[in-house]
């Protein structure tokens, strides 16, 4: 009997720790749903359990997001500015990737770890330089600058993740390809590519979620309302003076958090595997 | 002499040609790459080292060299030497927690239980949302008077609402909220590495230590810990260094306040280069990184060799 005693502990003890950390993470983003959807009325008493609905719930927030403010400009520039970086990145990480993937020389190794530390240079350091060289482009306070910035972080990083998933691929399909008449380059474009697809479209979510995630360049770079990404429109945007509209930011936050937070789910893996670039054999 | 017989070759273009030696496709492929990280990295980082020995402000842009002048003028600035010490304390304690709550939290999802997927979606959460929208959902939570933490504590009888303190507001506190808001979206990044970590172990490595009569904790700290360590490391490393140099959650929860009390390298950086226009001195404390920067690349470098042998 004590055992099954003991057994029933060690059961509740494993659902307490469980709860505790999905309460830890979760609850920001239960905060924020009930935040956007709640009545300010509601919102802003003390005296209710703020934990539900006191009063009905309503849609006055996002309504008011899309209506009186620049919400919809934001999430149109973040859409420009994901599929400009996306693409800059595909064109230059996908042969660079290749690359490094096929150089059988130290040097191939060498320069792979190169791109890859480039990837921890931080923003704050580049910030300064930077801005003066989007001056001089006269690229200051356009969403185009950050276009031109991001790349610097997800080239490296795609070429570090595309590096690793061309290793896998055997060379041997090219050669076979090269046999039969094809071209160095033919091979690269008519093998490699279409059967790393995958691959290439776990780039594309991440090289998003990446330009989606930046906050430090944004800051910088942008400063006109109409210019700014989404994440930086929301975090810095619809705060009038000292008054938080509470209700607002959370659910332009939750808009903009959503995508992100449902793509990482499905590609964390690879994501994980990539960064770690096989630290683990 | 006459030639008997000229290979009859089909007149392939020199580009062709080019195209088809490895060494040189290889070397164009790569170049797009190269170039671009070299003219806005490598070109922005000497850049940036140059600056912080200039006398370069946006309203007098001159490159006349002041040696290292820029700085002394900042190690003997007081509010310096306090942000230098508050990025440690930032840094050092949201990993430590992180790590902790990452351990933990490995350790929970390693069994299977249902509804483990689910929760892993959940737990993921904080390291995927930005990091920006999270803290203005954390500032939100610390607000000094609609705080649903202190509502909690409140109704819990823990607190009298005389005594609900102003978490941004005190110095002490101000750093913690920064601290538990890293740590909170680092830890699930901790948690997948050493899942990832734990999970590559060969099942007949842990059996073999079992059956050799080695208990949990020495399963746990002879075998599970030395063969997660390098993924673990490399983890860390990133956790280190984007902590070190970060600014976002310190500029939009606290604006380095109250009274400088968590001002980080990042933050001070960018309000004396950027806000106050002084780049030189900008530049001269974001370059306070480099160090930190330094000894993390060369801890990585050493463990990639080390697996190679």
């Amino acid at each position: 009997m004590p055992r099954a005693l003991i057994r029933s502990l060690r059961e509740t003890a494993f659902f307490f720790g469980v709860a505790f950390f999905v309460i830890l993470a979760a609850f920001p983003f239960y905060w924020m749903v009930i935040t956007a959807f709640k009545q300010n009325s509601d919102l802003y008493d003390v005296s209710n359990v703020p934990f539900w609905f006191n009063e009905p719930p309503t849609l006055e927030h996002l309504v008011y997001l899309f209506k009186e403010t620049l919400f919809a400009r934001w999430l149109l520039n973040s859409l420009i500015i994901g599929l400009c970086v996306t693409g800059i990145t595909l064109v230059t990480a996908v042969p660079a990737g290749y690359s490094l993937a096929r150089m059988t020389s130290r040097k191939g190794e060498a320069l792979g770890i190169a791109i890859f530390l480039t990837y921890l240079v931080p923003p704050t350091l580049l910030f300064l330089p930077l801005s003066r060289i989007i001056a001089d482009l006269g690229l200051q306070n356009s969403m185009w600058s950050l276009v031109l910035v991001y790349p610097t972080f997800t080239i490296p990083f795609c070429s570090w993740l595309l590096m690793g998933f061309f290793k896998a691929l055997p060379p041997e399909i090219e050669e076979a390809a090269i046999v039969d008449g094809c071209s160095l380059f033919g091979a690269f474009i008519k093998m490699a590519i279409p059967l790393s697809l995958p691959a290439i479209l776990t780039v594309v979510i991440f090289t998003f979620t990446l330009t989606l995630q930046e906050f430090v360049y944004a800051l910088t770079f942008v400063s006109s309302s109409s210019q700014k990404p989404i994440t930086l429109g929301v975090s810095t945007d619809l705060i009038r003076g000292d008054v938080f509209f509470w209700g607002e930011i959370m659910a332009g936050a939750l808009i903009a958090a959503l995508p992100v937070a449902i793509a990482y789910n499905l590609f964390l893996d690879r994501f994980i595997s990539g960064i770690t670039g096989g630290a683990v054999k | 002499m006459a030639v008997i017989a000229e290979p009859i070759t089909k007149p392939v273009s020199r580009f062709h040609f080019m195209l088809d030696r490895r060494e040189v496709l290889e070397n164009i492929l790569i170049a797009p790459a190269i170039i671009y990280v070299l003219l806005l990295v490598g070109l922005p980082l000497l850049l940036a080292v140059y600056y912080s020995v200039s006398a370069y402000t946006i309203y007098n842009p001159t490159w006349q060299f002041v040696g290292l002048a820029n700085f002394e003028q900042i190690i003997e600035n007081p509010s310096f030497l306090q942000t230098l010490g508050n990025t440690f304390v930032f840094t050092f304690g949201s990993q430590l927690l992180g790590l902790v709550l990452g351990k933990f939290g490995a350790f929970l999802l390693l069994r299977p239980f249902p509804g483990r997927k689910v929760v892993r979606a959940l737990i993921i959460l904080p390291f995927a949302v930005p990091v920006a929208l999270a803290t203005i959902a954390w500032q939100w939570m610390f607000d000094s008077l609609y705080s649903v933490i202190n509502w909690t504590l409140i109704a819990a009888g823990i607190l009298a609402r005389e005594d609900a303190p102003n978490w941004l507001g005190n110095p002490y506190l101000a750093m913690l909220c920064v601290i538990i808001i890293n740590a909170w979206r680092f830890f699930p990044f901790a948690i997948v590495i050493f899942l990832a970590g734990i999970t590559a172990i060969p099942q007949d490595v842990l059996d073999a230590a079992t059956v050799d009569g080695a208990g949990f904790w020495r399963r746990n700290y002879q075998i599970i810990l030395p063969m997660i360590l390098p993924i673990v490391t490399i983890g860390l490393i990133f956790g280190i260094v984007f902590t070190f140099t970060d600014l976002s959650i310190v500029f939009l929860l606290t604006m380095g306040g109250p009274v400088g009390a968590t001002s980080v390298l990042g933050f001070a950086g960018f309000q004396t280069g950027i806000v106050s226009g002084d780049v030189s001195h900008g530049a001269a404390i974001s370059l306070f990184m480099l160090p930190v920067l330094l000894v993390v690349v060369i801890v990585m470098l050493r463990f990639i060799r080390r697996r190679e042998i």
